[in-house]
């Protein structure tokens, strides 16, 4: 697939100012299972495609728990993701021991860029082969950071990673400035949706591959009592709920339009689309 | 220069960094000798500040400290301030030995440091501040090497106020007011008098007031107290530390006790 010079280590640039090992470290977080996360005024939230190895395997985990306020969603090498949320685990661990403090979760993040940029940098070393969604909160808010294998983190409003992720990339692109007003229910909608978008032509969501994970205060779905909405996961029968609100798929030019929940009082944000005729049904 | 061949190029200490995941240039050195420099450890406090008093009020908290610093019963330097902003909402204030509070000092203003450089918005109020030092107060006590003071800590945040304590075991309690040393005794129970039932009906003027008197009773009582003294407060506004500012006292009874005033017989 690739073939170079000047990719036999990382601390050689190519003549075009490349660094060739760190490139193919982005690879792989791209072979891992798409990951979407989005951020409104009140919640961050992360929703992730489940692989199973085959029929008889269980589905691989693909969020964790940091800490009461972070939690992280990951796509690319398991292995090297456990050693890095180990890592962010005992970060918070410090913060929570030194100062009795949730650790702001840029500087968590920041922690991990630091390592993985010293890994693109020093001789026999390899960059990480994973990415992660990390949500948060502080005390300015809900957070969504994107940490890559180059050393680099981002914040978004909206971010997706691994397979097909910029499918998802583009539903975001088109709906992100509806994500800020959002209720909890219709921010999982729309996460759904994107996540919808990473999939293979004959697969689909169910309550088996799908996660969510959140931040933030209590959903109208939700009966479990949350100090001040710290991070969960959620998984199997908890989202059936979610995935009942989301829209059937349509062709790609259709407008989109407010589903129809059935929660009570709940009004759909009036910024997404008008009319909806001639939805094209999924194959089943 | 590590004299030891074996020593020499080992990668990383495997304890410390069981995946290998230590930036090579911010590696520790790879051997210290422990005793090279023989085993120093504070016995005995050398030169010290006697009581420090603190009190929450209606706008946030009051600290008060003499400028003495004592070694043993000489007073030995009498322009030593005790009391230390920390960041911009905090304030604290030692007794016990001043060259370890030197240090705390310097520690403090390193994470202050820190925490500002780290350019995000966020930083360390009086409550994070207490935690740190309790922690830092009992690593060392379980080392067998304790930072030999008795500390207030003090502060305003998200319009709360906090005011605690800690020493050198890493003993940590909070109170509406707070006394170190001599003065947990002879000027805590006036304190708490005119404190406890109610901070908030303290006004800053009154606040300025009870203190002023207990550093007097103080003054009068403790034998390694000074006249001289400063206030900090902790608002909303943030900290103040006051000049010095001098007791008034009246000697005049003196005069009337045999073997202290004038002898008349």
């Amino acid at each position: 697939m690739f073939r170079n010079t000047y990719d036999s280590d990382n601390v050689v640039f190519s003549p075009q100012g490349r660094l060739h090992q760190v490139e193919y470290a982005s690879e792989a977080v791209k072979q891992g299972s798409a990951v979407v996360g989005l951020r409104s005024k009140t919640h961050s939230i992360l929703l992730a495609l489940k692989r199973s190895l085959g029929e008889l395997a269980a589905y691989q985990q693909k969020m964790h728990r940091i800490d009461d306020h972070v939690g992280i969603a990951i796509a690319g090498l398991t292995s090297d993701a456990r050693v890095l949320s180990n890592f962010m685990r005992q970060q918070a661990m410090g913060s929570r021991m030194q100062f009795n403090r949730p650790i702001p979760v840029n500087r968590l993040v920041s922690s991990i860029a630091d390592k993985a940029q010293v890994n693109t940098q020093e001789y026999g070393r390899r960059p990480y082969g994973v990415g992660f969604l990390v949500i948060g909160q502080d005390k300015n808010g809900p957070h969504l950071y994107e940490f890559s294998p180059s050393g680099n983190s981002y914040e978004y409003y909206a971010m997706s990673i691994g397979a097909r992720s910029q499918s998802a990339k583009t539903y975001l692109e088109k709906h992100y400035e509806s994500f800020v007003d959002c209720t909890l229910e219709d921010l999982i909608r729309h996460g759904l949706h994107a996540l919808r978008e990473t999939l293979q032509q004959d697969k689909e969501l169910t309550i088996n591959n799908t996660t969510i994970g959140i931040v933030g205060p209590v959903g109208a779905h939700e009966n479990q009592l949350l100090a001040e909405g710290s991070f969960r996961i959620l998984e199997g029968e908890p989202i059936q709920v979610y995935l009942n609100t989301m829209q059937p798929k349509r062709a790609p030019e259709e407008p989109v339009v407010p589903a129809q929940t059935d929660n009570v009082g709940e009004e759909e944000g009036p910024t997404h689309g008008a009319t909806a005729d001639e939805d094209v049904q999924m194959g089943e | 220069m590590d004299h030891f061949p074996t020593h020499w190029g080992r990668p990383r200490n495997e304890l410390d960094d069981q995946y290998n995941t230590f930036p090579l240039h911010q590696r520790p050195a790879n051997h210290t000798d422990t005793f090279a420099n023989g085993v120093q450890r504070t016995q005995q406090p050398i030169v010290t500040g006697t009581s420090v008093l603190a009190i929450q009020y209606k706008d946030g908290i009051m600290m008060a400290a003499d400028n003495l610093a004592s070694y043993g019963s000489l007073a030995r330097f009498k322009d030593i301030t005790r009391l230390h902003a920390v960041g911009t909402s905090t304030v604290i204030g030692a007794s016990g030995d001043m060259s370890d509070f030197q240090h705390i000092q310097r520690v403090l203003d390193d994470i202050v440091t820190d925490e500002f450089t780290a350019g995000d918005g966020n930083s360390l109020g009086p409550a994070e501040i207490h935690e740190f030092l309790a922690r830092r107060m009992y690593a060392r006590r379980s080392k067998m090497n304790p930072l030999w003071n008795s500390l207030l800590v003090g502060g305003f945040q998200n319009g709360k106020r906090f005011l605690a304590f800690v020493d050198l075991l890493g003993t940590t309690y909070s109170a509406p007011s707070l006394a170190t040393g001599y003065g947990a005794h002879i000027a805590l129970p006036l304190l708490r008098q005119s404190i406890d039932p109610n901070p908030d009906a303290v006004t800053e003027e009154a606040a300025r007031e009870i203190l002023r008197n207990c550093m007097r009773v103080l003054y009068y009582r403790d034998a390694r107290s000074l006249d001289k003294y400063q206030i900090a407060t902790v608002t909303e506004a943030g900290v103040t530390i006051s000049d010095t500012q001098k007791l008034d006292t009246t000697w005049d009874f003196a005069e009337n006790i045999r073997g202290y005033g004038a002898q008349t017989q």
